[in-house]
């Protein structure tokens, strides 16, 4: 009943944060909607734990300290794509390409 | 006994000074000569010291063998000289002194006394054997001492030093010879280009033959052997750089090697008929009592004979000793008297029972080595008359004599070989010397015939020691050459009255006394063309300096004293001493018998020996039988026999013509042909097979299945890689898209499946 709902909105969040991942152009964007998956993530997690304990909260916690380190990651190596190339569109960068 | 069991020392010290000359000779004051002449002067004395040690060992051996007896079984023997001692123990009964055995036993080393043990057997054999010449022969044991060298399959390669009677006289020949060639070698080759490398090599030389003569195993013996040949070819081309100096050296080496693969397949046949033993003890034990038969010592013998016509110049491989002449005179002298030649005669000496049995020596009256010895004796004498070089008279002289010595070995006089051996060496030494020093005065000339002559008054003391030397070679009594030369006739057993020879050789004394007389002959020529008549050469002749003429003394008073050495027994206990103390008795030689003086063959012998100086005289100094003057030029029957002599007898040409040019022509066309048309034809049918298969595989097999597959592999990779390359845009958003998709229809699939 309640779970749906909070199942739902998580849904929706992540559908959110994959469109944005896979379309935005902008690398901060991006990261942005990387946020938007986790959270998605936390918020499943957090719902279930109501039903199980307290070790889906303990896990939210534990993605949302992770998540932050990512960020910090993300963003400086966005900033140093910034520096080396003046832009941080992420098609540009496809020198990986086969 | 010291010297006797560490006389291993006397080779090292000559070993040590060629390198101390090769490594520091050009620094020295005197480029090293000093070196040598030290080290053979310490040699020298060690050796005369060795010598009385074996004396006196010889002496106390009689009264102490009982004592040694009871010690011998108690005698803890080393295992490294195991094979000959065991060996002995069980067939002879060995017996080792106390004080031997206990100054032996460390480092693998053991001394023993071996080969005459005081075993029933033993005794009796030495109280029959030794009855002749007035005075009984004690067995006197030879001092053996060894350490393995390397062990192969079971058998012990050792290597150690074997002294008994015949060693230790070589040593003392050598020695003196060595040290008066070292010194008169300080003048004659002063200021030579190659002054210390010279002396060097003579260190060699002498050493080797040292090492030769001690060997107490059979390898031992080659590698002595060897290395005296290697040394000869040295020094004969030490002034290489005249081509026939080089050709002569080259022509001895080689000549040598022939006789080499002799002595090798010898070797080889005793070490297997003896029960894979190298020892000499134990083969020459073996063979005394049989135990080798009689074939096989035939065979081993006739093989070892091939070495010794190489070695010791006899006929047919003698060629190569005249051209040796070609190096320094003192080396000629020390390769005559001490070293190289007499090493053929020293082998057979050693191996003796091997030949006696072998040959069947006793109760027979010819075999092989006794006719190599007299032809050489008789047809080397002959060929002396010829020459104009003198260095060539002494040369032929030189196989003649050897003739003499294995005539002596062939017929069972023993002793009178080794005898006449150690007398042949101080005059025929005392004789090349005397050649040197008139080449020295007469501007390095030999040639007697036109260089030399009227030398006599100018230079007395060559003269006089040159005379004697002549006199002692000839035979003339009382010199040594006399005692030596008479011991070897009576060994033939032929003349009537003779008793006590072990067969009767009556061609051997007929062509031995025809050579005697030759030599007599040939001598006197040499005399008269360079001390009588008018001085040919150019320049004033003077007598050479002491270094030169006082080795020429020691030498002649030597050579005509070293009969006394063995005086016929009718000297009571003077005589026959060289027998008694050179000759081995006991069961690693066989039981001689003793050819007895006899007073009309020495007459005879003197007469002949007297005979040929007459004629010589008469012919040359009085003119007389003036119908042989110029009867080469005169009678095509004298002429012939002339050129025939001064072609000698065409064995040069034999092998330089006949059998090297048979090989360099017919065979060599005919090896060319065959290997043009019938190996080549082969090889190049194969190859040709070969590229054939090589083709066909390659466009069959290579190119359509190893090809194909390898080049299939290749493109089907290529090909999926460029359809799969399209995946990889490089653009991280498709990633993430091609992801979730991915993983949104995984997840799709798994709902559908769980659900």
């Amino acid at each position: 009943m309640l779970l749906n709902q909070f199942l739902l909105l998580a849904a929706a969040l992540f559908c959110i944060g994959v469109y944005g991942v896979i379309v935005r152009k902008n690398g901060v964007l991006v990261l942005m909607s990387i946020e938007l998956i986790l959270n998605a993530v936390n918020i499943n997690l957090v719902a279930f734990a109501t039903m199980s304990g307290l070790g889906g909260q303990v896990f939210a916690l534990f993605v949302i300290a992770v998540a932050a380190a990512e960020v910090g990651v993300g963003l400086a190596i966005v900033l140093l794509i910034y520096r080396n190339r003046r832009s941080i569109d992420i098609d540009e960068l496809h020198e990986l390409k086969g | 006994m010291w010297f006797l069991t560490h006389v291993w020392i006397i080779p090292a010290v000559m070993a040590l000074s060629f390198l101390l000359i090769l490594f520091f000779g050009k620094h020295m004051p005197k480029k090293g000569a000093e070196i040598g002449i030290a080290a053979m002067g310490v040699v020298f004395i060690l050796a005369l010291i060795t010598a009385g040690q074996w004396i006196n060992h010889s002496n106390t051996e009689v009264h102490g063998a009982g004592e040694a007896a009871e010690v011998a079984a108690l005698a803890n023997v080393d295992p490294s000289c195991a094979p000959a001692v065991e060996h002995a123990n069980e067939t002879v009964g060995t017996e080792l002194s106390s004080d031997e055995a206990s100054s032996g036993g460390e480092h693998g080393q053991a001394v023993t006394t071996a080969g005459t043990g005081e075993s029933a057997t033993a005794a009796t054999k030495s109280a029959e054997g030794g009855e002749e010449g007035g005075e009984e022969h004690h067995p006197t044991q030879p001092v053996v001492r060894c350490m393995t060298w390397f062990e192969s399959t079971g058998s012990h390669i050792t290597i150690g030093t074997l002294v008994d009677g015949q060693s230790v006289i070589l040593l003392v020949i050598v020695a003196i010879i060595s040290l008066l060639v070292h010194i008169f070698s300080t003048d004659y080759v002063h200021g030579d280009r190659r002054y210390t490398h010279y002396f060097a090599f003579l260190s060699l030389f002498t050493a080797s033959m040292l090492f030769f003569v001690l060997s107490q195993s059979l390898i031992q013996m080659i590698m002595g052997w060897e290395l005296v040949g290697v040394c000869s070819f040295v020094l004969i081309g030490h002034w290489w750089e005249e081509r026939p100096n080089s050709d002569a050296a080259m022509k001895a080496f080689l000549t040598n090697r022939v006789g080499d693969v002799g002595l090798l397949i010898g070797v080889i046949i005793l070490f297997f008929a003896a029960g894979s033993t190298f020892s000499i003890l134990d083969v020459n034990i073996l063979a005394a009592e049989g135990g080798i038969s009689h074939g096989l010592l035939l065979l081993a013998s006739c093989c070892l004979i091939t070495a010794v016509m190489s070695k010791s110049g006899q006929f047919i491989l003698h060629t190569w000793l005249p051209d040796a002449m070609a190096g320094p005179t003192p080396v000629s002298a020390l390769i005559h008297a001490a070293t190289m030649v007499v090493a053929g005669i020293y082998m057979v000496a050693r191996l003796y029972p091997v030949f006696f049995e072998g040959l069947s020596i006793a109760g027979s009256s010819v075999n092989v080595l006794s006719v190599v010895g007299a032809v050489t004796a008789l047809f080397g004498a002959m060929l002396a008359f010829v020459q104009k070089d003198i260095k060539k008279v002494l040369a032929y002289s030189t196989v003649s004599q050897l003739g003499f010595m294995v005539t002596a070995l062939g017929v069972g006089a023993w002793t009178a070989a080794l005898f006449h051996l150690f007398t042949h060496a101080f005059f025929k030494a005392c004789l090349f010397l005397g050649a040197g020093s008139m080449s020295h005065a007469c501007h390095h000339s030999f040639n007697m015939v036109d260089d030399y002559g009227g030398l006599r008054h100018k230079m007395p003391r060559t003269f006089w020691t040159f005379l004697i030397a002549t006199l002692a070679l000839s035979g003339i009594f009382p010199l040594s050459g006399f005692w030596s030369k008479d011991e070897i006739l009576a060994g033939t057993g032929s003349f009537p009255g003779t008793s006590g020879a072990n067969g009767t050789y009556h061609l051997m004394l007929i062509m031995l006394l025809l050579a005697a007389f030759c030599t007599a002959a040939y001598m006197i020529r040499t005399i008269w063309y360079s001390f009588y008549g008018e001085y040919r050469g150019h320049g004033v002749p003077h007598e050479s300096g002491p270094r030169i003429t006082v080795p020429l003394m020691i030498l002649a008073t030597l050579g005509a004293i070293a009969g006394l050495a063995n005086l016929p027994a009718e000297f009571g206990s003077f005589g026959l001493r060289f027998e008694h103390f050179v000759e081995p008795v006991g069961l690693y030689f066989p039981e001689l018998s003793h050819a007895e003086f006899n007073v009309g063959l020495a007459i005879v012998s003197l007469a002949v020996g007297i005979g040929g100086l007459a004629v010589g005289y008469l012919y040359y100094w009085k003119g007389a039988f003036k119908p042989l003057h110029g009867l080469a030029e005169r009678n095509t029957l004298a002429r012939t026999g002339k050129t025939i002599l001064e072609n000698k007898y065409y064995f040069d040409w034999l092998y330089t013509t006949v059998i090297v040019g048979f090989v360099k022509g017919p065979l060599a066309r005919a090896t060319n042909w065959f290997n043009q048309n019938i190996l080549d034809g082969i090889v190049n049918g194969v190859g040709k097979g070969a590229v054939g298969t090589g083709n066909w595989v390659y466009d069959n097999i290579d190119q359509t299945v190893v090809d194909g597959a390898v080049n299939g592999v290749g493109f089907t990779a290529s090909e999926s890689g460029g359809v799969l390359r399209r995946l990889q845009t490089g653009r991280i958003q498709q990633y993430a898209a091609l992801f979730f998709a991915a993983a949104a229809i995984l997840a799709g699939i798994f709902v559908i499946v769980i659900g």
